[in-house]
Formats: C-alpha cells, structure tokens, sequence
C-alpha cells in the first residue's frame, strides 16, 4: 500500500476492496491461530485542515490515518489488538497479541458475535459521501473570509483565537467470521470560528461551527463568523446570581449533552452494571407525556448515518421515547445477552436521535419561562449516571418578563437527571442537527442556581 | 540518554533503514529561507490494557501505533504533515507538504547532528514485558477480591490495569538529535455498593513512570481498593451539597487539579502570544496570596507528568509560576517561546506524531506553606472540606474554571461533620489564588491518575497543593 502523504487535494482513498482483502486476511489468520471465530475492523481517513488568525495562516495540517484491529475468541474467552501497521507481518503479530490475551481473559457465556439473524443483509446508498475537492489556498480564503466576518462582526470584538476550516475522507470495513462484511465510507467538513471580546470589564470568547456531508450544505464563512462574534460580544459584562431555584431553558448545543446523560443512563454497558438511575424504567414515565425522541439511522447526509453499527448488527428506525415513556433500552450484543434481551444495533451509540415537542421557537420559550436562567455555556463533567446527581458551572443569560436581561456567568446549576427529566417542559423548534443528537432548546421547570 | 538514543534509533530508524543522511534529505525538503524552525518526531507506542469485572478477567487489548510528525514554522506559522509509515518516501513527501506553509526561496543546510545530553528520570524500560500476563490477571484478581473481603455492600468492583512503552527520537533543524523511551502504568480501581436501593461509588488508583513490578511491592494495588471501598461507603451516607459562595478548604495531593485549572493553563505560552488568556499581559502582578509559591516541575523521578525530554527534545525544568503571589513565568514550547523572545522551559508536548506540540503542564503543584491542617479546618465556621474530585475545566479567555468534587464533607463550628454528596465548584481564576488565606505544611502529590485535555490532544499530567483554605468559592450543590 502507497502510504505517501499528499501535499494538494489529499484525497484519494483506498480501495474498498483492498481493505476487505486485509480484513478477510485477519480473519484467516486468526482462524490459523486457533481463534473460533473473529471479526476484523480495518479503517483509513485523509484530511486537511487550515486555521488563520490575524489575516494570516496559522496552522496548515495534512492528515492520514490507518487502523487495522482484530478481536479474536476463543471458545467464550476474548482477546483483543490494533496495529496502524499494515504489512503482513503486523497483521500476523496483531492476531498473535490478540489471541495471546484471550487465554488469559475468563469465559463469559455473553460473550461472542452478534446474532446471525441480526446482521444487516442490506447496505443503502446513504449518500454520505461528498468530498471537497479543496486544497490549501482555497481553505485559507475561506478561513479568511470567516475571520474578516467575525472581526466586522461587532465593535467590541478584539481579536480571533482561530478560524477554521477542515474537510475529511474515510473509508471503514468492518467483518466477522459469520460471513459478514460492511463498509461505510463518508465524508465530513466543517468550517468553525472562536472570537474574543473586550471590554472594560475582560474579555470573553465564543464560538460557532457547521459540519456537513456535503460542502454545500456549510453555512457561509461569513455567517460562521458574524455568529461567533454576536455570541461572544453578547456575553461581555456578565454578572453573577445569588443563590437560587428557577427555571433554565439549556440552548440546543447544552441540551445535546443532556440528552447524552439520558442516553447514557439507558444504555447497556451502565445497565447491566446496574450503574444507572434509570434501572428497571423499560415502560416507565421518564419525561412528560409530550416527550418523544426517534432515531433515524439512515437518514441521508445524516452526520450519524449508519447501515449497521459496529457489530454489524442492521439499524433500523426507533422510536425510543413515547408519550414520555421509555420505550427501547440502548443495546450491543453484550449487554443484550447480560439482560437476556437482543441487540437494539447501539454498538457505538445512537445514529440521528431526534427529541421532539411542540414547535415553540427560542422567543416564545423565553416567553414561556419569563424569569428564569438561559444557559449558553456548561463547564465540568459534573454528572453521575449512577446516582443522577447533576453539578455543572455554568454561563448564559438572566431572563426577565421573557427577555434576555444581562448575561450571567460564574455559577452552576444543580438537580438530579430523573427530577431535571419528568420537569422537563418543552422542546424548543430552534433544532440543531450538527451532531449525532439532534434536538431543540430544552426548558426544566426547575434547578438550583448557585452564585454570590 | 545515549541508551534512549540507541533504543529509539533501533526500534524507529532501523527497520525502515533510515540513516542519519535520510534524516538530512528530509530537512533538505523542509528547511527554507523562511523557515526559523523544522523539526521530525518519530514515535512508536506499544500499549495494552486489561480490564476485570464480576470478578472476571473480562477484557484484554493490545495496540502499536507508530509514525512521524513533519512541522515546519514560519513566524507564526505552521505547516504540518505526518505519515503512519516510517519510510523514507513517505518522510520526504511529509516533508515537502510541511514545507508548504514557507513557499518561496532556496533551501538552507542543516547543521551536524548534535546528540542532547539528557538525564534519567524513568528507566528506559517496556511495561508490558514487565510482568506476565498471568501475573498480571493475578493482580487484578487479588483487587478485586480485596474489594469484596471490605464490606458486604460492595456489588460492583472495576479493575483497570494500563501500561504502555513510548520511543521518540526528536530531530530538528538546528541539528539537534534527541530520544526518550517513556514508560508509563496504571492501575484504576472503581467500587459500587448498594445499600436498601441506593447506590454509590468510589474510585482510586495511581501509577507512573516505572514498571507494574511496583503494584506487586508492599500494598500500593490493595490500597487502591480500599480506597475505592471507604469512598463509595462515605458517598452512600451524603447527603445535598449546599448552594452558595462559602469557605473551601481543599484537601492534600489531587485537589491542586484546582491549580491546573485555575492559573496553569492560563500561564501556557500559545495563549500569552496570542493574549487570549486572562493572565495576558500580567507578569510581576499579585495573582495571589503571599502563601502561595506554584511551580511546574517536569523532573520528579518516576513521576506520570514527568519527562526526559519534552517533545521538542528539549529537557524538561522547574518552572516557578508564582513566587509568593506574584506572577513570575510562563510555560513555554520552542516556537512560542522564540515568538515572545523567551526561552523554552521543556513544557512542548504532544499527544502523538499526529499531533502538533503545544506548551503543556507536567507536574503543577503548590510547595508547603506554614499552617497545621488541623488548624485550617479549625478555622471555618460554616464551609466545605473537599479532598477528592472527578474533572475540572477552564476558559482561559474569561478565566472562569470548574472542579468537581467527588468526596466533601461539611465543616461547622470548625469541625468536619457530615459527608455532602459531589458538586461542582467554579471561581475565576486570576483571583482565586488572592483568597487563599492558609496553605498546610502537608505538600503531596497526586496518586499518578491525572490526564489533560487541551485542543482534543491527551497527556498524562501530575499536580500536588498542601491542605488550604479559599475564603469564598462557589460551590455547586442544591440545598439553598
């Protein structure tokens, strides 16, 4: 294989073929070795990016990527290996750790392959593969473009920490000794802005991105640009709160990350480990009854499209809220035999979730809080999936008669997930797709406000 | 060191039959009129990890990764480029694509190879071959069924056990040719008890710069379990953190992530150049109590933060940060240090060959000040006592940052009374330092668990403060 990097255009993957040789060739290998069955991820990506800062470029990178990795089993015992060598010899000593490992992992009746009669028998064109015929000088432009935006963006903006653009390729096969064998290959840019703001008082940054399959569906460097400036201009003079329990309305990039927790909460690996606060909740009200997530995995151009998940298992639309009530828990082969249940396809997570609700939009959300917190920033991990304690610092807005009155910053905001859940009002309309969640503003009834 | 460059030119240069005149044809391609600094990391990392659970040997991994980073540097800019096949074709069109970034002008000549005199702080040892995989899967076992002996509530117990061997060998265009082989384990604990429906847990682990031998020496791995175990049982008896600005008096060893976030990354050299930081433009000033004297030390013997050399190759020092309150020194990489017309302090690092080096802490803690410990908790009245924490962040621009404390109990009328469950703790960092009023004789550092992210790029980092008292921190609770 011709591992040159390119210096222009790095595009130009590999062929789908030849990864599916190297995969069935790990296979064998393993099958020579003694494994009783394995499966054989091989992977490549090639990428550009460009940043600029001061009307100058900043950074330039040239990206290439391979991995090549094996899990072998032996009977119920398990070993795994990677190797971002491709040579014959790296394939025969990745299979050798592996099945060097699995002798001295225990048996475990859960462990194996995914069921047969799950696997995914057919492969849609899920039109995810767009790429950028984009070289160096063209992406510092647009870099340029970006900061020249934010910089006109508003007075009060000082500088750009960056401006970025990056586009990116990658093929992935993926097979098993059950005869199966995937490949998903797709493509990824996003441009991207961090602009600082300064006052009297200091200085504030934020920021604003878009990511797509397809170039053409980015927003315009100058849009990317003036946001990222309205945003961080918008958060100068921030003042603190005294101590208190209100409503907090989380914008949707915060409210990606609390579905997160959701998800995480219901997923397998915390399930059977009976680390959850959401155990024995299959059926259960979790939300309100106008609460509904769906998951459309073979969305097109979706960021989070998939066929199939990492175990080859076949995805398939979900629906794993309804009317509020927990309908499907988030399962990988292993989980599902530890629960005595099947894999739901949720080896390496969800695929295009989308919260819905009502169609309020962010105004009429603010309107229905009428005093009450707007977060915009979250700090810290600050949540415990065992527990459902959740702890966060905090920026965003002071909201008044169902207007942004100042912006605030320097405090958290405190609950548990299971109260934060059932509290949860409504789902804004202002959805943002930029990431495997897709959902709108979410606004709780009530959390903890700490400050002064 | 002769011994690091020796194991790195075998395990790196000599299977692709790569010569010291190879690395000269590269620099040809790379250096230009208009490039002030070149340089090539080549890197190989063998990692393994081994996981237990329900007291099963439940999973293994094995992984090699290897590669060279090519970077180019122009003023302010860089040009970047690597290859996952140490070859020289691949090395020479990295090289060309790096050079990108400086277009024009004739190619300069590099200098004779100049080997770094380096020190020895971690033997140039593999971890993997340290111990066999038996021992190993004995090891995890003997965790776990320590963990089960403590205490009947006990349901769930984690073992994690890491170790991975990294060779790098640093060529850079001044001719400079330096190595280390960077070992590196971990052992990580975590506990889950239930008690009537409830459940909680704990965790503790450690490691360093050295071999698994040392978890088989005295009780280091039987510790961590009992650790984990005395956590998660503390937990299971919290009650809601409180809400509010109050005291916080922070507890020994892995607390100084409080440093880490509060003024160490505001101090790293990129963000001063570019004056994002809120600590921009602030050297001499009192950032801090007269009590307070932060340092970051890259050359602690075995320690997780430390290195040989930094991944510039250039060796790694004490720093001093803050003397007594006043804002004394930045950490600094070659290019930003040579941007702001200072010298590099060995703090450029990065995650891999496929990253690019960026000024980064090591080891970051507060030396010993003059107050019993005893007597800092005796002096709160109503406040927090929190002596173990999950995460933290920063906003350098704003200066906000966040803790988040795992272990906290209340302290009233001066004495530790009630455990308080886990709450995120924010302040501003330019004048946290200023309210820390008492700093304990009780310096410790960190067990050896600590990973910093920065721009998405991984390193291992140790911190370490005495016992102290801030005089009003927001803690994050939910009782009002």
């Amino acid at each position: 294989m011709n591992q040159v990097v390119q210096p222009e255009a790095a595009t130009g993957l590999p062929d789908e073929q030849m990864l599916i040789g190297l995969g069935e060739r790990v296979l064998d290998e393993a099958r020579r070795q003694g494994a009783t069955a394995a499966e054989a991820s091989v992977s490549v990506g090639t990428g550009l990016s460009v940043s600029v800062r001061r009307g100058a470029v900043d950074t330039l990178e040239y990206e290439r990527d391979r991995s090549l990795a094996v899990v072998v089993y032996m009977g119920q015992r398990s070993g795994a290996a990677s190797s971002a060598d491709f040579s014959e010899q790296s394939l025969k000593a990745t299979v050798a750790a592996a099945c060097s490992i699995a002798r001295y992992t225990s048996e475990d009746p859960a462990r194996g392959l995914a069921d047969p009669a799950l696997l995914a028998t057919e492969f849609p064109d899920l039109d995810l593969y767009h790429p950028w015929s984009l070289d160096a000088d063209r992406a510092i432009d647009l870099a340029l473009e970006c900061e020249a935006a934010a910089l006109a963006g508003d007075p009060r903006i000082a500088d750009c920490d960056s401006a970025s653009v990056s586009t990116g390729d990658g093929l992935r096969v993926y097979l098993n000794s059950h005869g199966f064998v995937g490949s998903r290959l797709g493509t990824r840019h996003s441009r991207s802005c961090v602009a600082i703001a300064r006052d009297e008082g200091g200085m504030q940054r934020d920021y604003w991105f878009s990511v797509a399959r397809h170039a053409d569906a980015l927003e315009t460097p100058a849009a990317i640009g003036k946001r990222a400036a309205q945003r961080a201009a918008s958060r100068l003079g921030g003042r603190r709160l005294s101590t208190r329990r209100v409503p907090v309305l989380y914008t949707p990039m915060m409210a990606r990350g609390v579905v997160g927790q959701f998800l995480g909460a219901i997923s397998g690996g915390n399930l059977y480990r009976k680390s959850s606060f959401l155990l024995n909740a299959l059926g259960e009200q979790v939300f309100p009854a106008h609460i509904r997530m769906q998951e459309f995995p073979r969305r097109p151009r979706g960021l989070a499209s998939a066929a199939f998940d990492n175990e080859g298992v076949a995805t398939r639309e979900r629906t794993i809220v309804d009317g509020g009530r927990l309908e499907t828990y988030l399962l990988d082969s292993y989980a599902a035999r530890r629960l005595d249940r099947q894999s739901t396809g949720h080896a390496g997570g969800v695929h295009n979730l989308e919260v819905q609700s009502g169609d309020r939009d962010f105004d009429q959300l603010l309107q229905d809080m009428g005093t009450g917190l707007v977060v915009t920033e979250l700090m810290g991990q600050g949540g415990n999936l065992v527990t459902g304690d959740y702890s966060r610092g905090a920026a965003g807005f002071w909201v008044e008669n169902g207007e942004l009155a100042y912006p605030v910053e320097e405090i958290t905001v405190a609950g548990n997930l299971k109260d934060m859940f059932a509290g949860l009002q409504a789902v804004g309309a202002d959805r943002d797709d930029r990431g495997g969640v897709i959902t709108g503003s979410l606004l709780f009834d009530s959390m903890t406000v700490a400050g002064e | 060191m002769t011994e690091s460059l020796d194991i790195a030119r075998d395990t790196l240069l000599a299977p692709a039959g790569l010569d010291d005149g190879a690395l000269a044809q590269a620099f040809d391609r790379l250096l230009g009129p208009s490039v002030d600094a070149a340089d090539l990391y080549f890197q190989c990392t063998r990692s393994e990890s081994w996981s237990l659970e329900d007291g099963m040997i439940k999973q293994g991994s094995h992984s090699i990764d290897q590669g060279v980073g090519v970077r180019a540097m122009s003023g302010e800019k860089t040009g970047f480029a690597y290859s996952d096949d140490i070859v020289l074709p691949a090395l020479l069109e990295a090289s060309g694509a790096a050079r990108a970034i400086a277009r024009s002008g004739q190619s300069r000549q590099l200098q004779a190879w100049q080997r770094g005199r380096g020190r020895s702080l971690y033997p140039p040892l593999d971890p993997v071959d340290s111990l066999s995989d038996q021992d190993k899967v004995d090891l995890l076992r003997r965790v776990d069924a320590e963990a089960r002996r403590l205490d009947p509530r006990v349901e769930q117990v984690f073992v994690n056990l890491n170790g991975s061997h990294d060779v790098v060998l640093i060529a850079d265009g001044e001719g400079r040719l330096n190595a280390d082989v960077r070992p590196l384990v971990r052992l990580n604990v975590r506990v889950q008890v239930e008690q009537n429906g409830r459940r909680e847990s704990g965790s503790a682990g450690g490691g360093g710069r050295y071999s698994y031998a040392r978890y088989q020496e005295g009780d280091m791995a039987l510790e961590f379990a009992r650790e984990a175990v005395r956590q998660a049982l503390v937990n299971l008896e919290a009650e809601e953190a409180p809400a509010g600005s109050m005291p916080v008096v922070l507890g020994a060893g892995w607390p100084g992530i409080l440093l880490h976030e509060a003024i160490g990354h505001g101090l790293e050299g990129d963000f001063n150049r570019k004056g994002s930081s809120a600590f921009a433009g602030r050297m001499g000033d009192r950032v801090a109590s007269e009590h307070c004297t932060v340092v970051d030390d890259g050359t602690l013997a075995d320690r997780r933060g430390s290195l040989n050399v930094d991944d510039e190759g250039h060796p790694t020092q004490c720093t001093t940060l803050i003397e007594n309150g006043i804002l004394k020194g930045f950490m600094q990489d070659r290019m930003n240090a040579r941007l702001m017309n200072t010298a590099p302090t060995g703090n450029g690092r990065r995650q891999s060959y496929a990253h690019l080096p960026m000024p980064r802490m090591t080891n970051t803690y507060m030396l010993a000040g003059p107050h019993d410990p005893d007597e800092i908790i005796a002096s709160v009245d109503r406040g927090l006592y929190a002596v173990n924490f999950g995460g933290g962040q920063v906003d350098i621009t704003s200066g906000k940052f966040v803790f988040s404390a795992s272990e906290a109990y209340l302290i009233e009328n001066g004495k530790v009374t009630r455990p308080v469950k886990g709450a995120t703790l924010i302040g501003n960092g330019p004048d946290v330092l200023t309210r820390v009023s008492m700093v304990g004789t009780d310096m410790a550092l960190d067990s050896g668990i600590g990973t910093c992210g920065k721009d998405g790029q991984l390193v291992p980092v140790g911190v370490g403060q005495p016992t102290l008292k801030v005089d009003a921190l927001t803690v994050g609770g939910t009782r009002n």
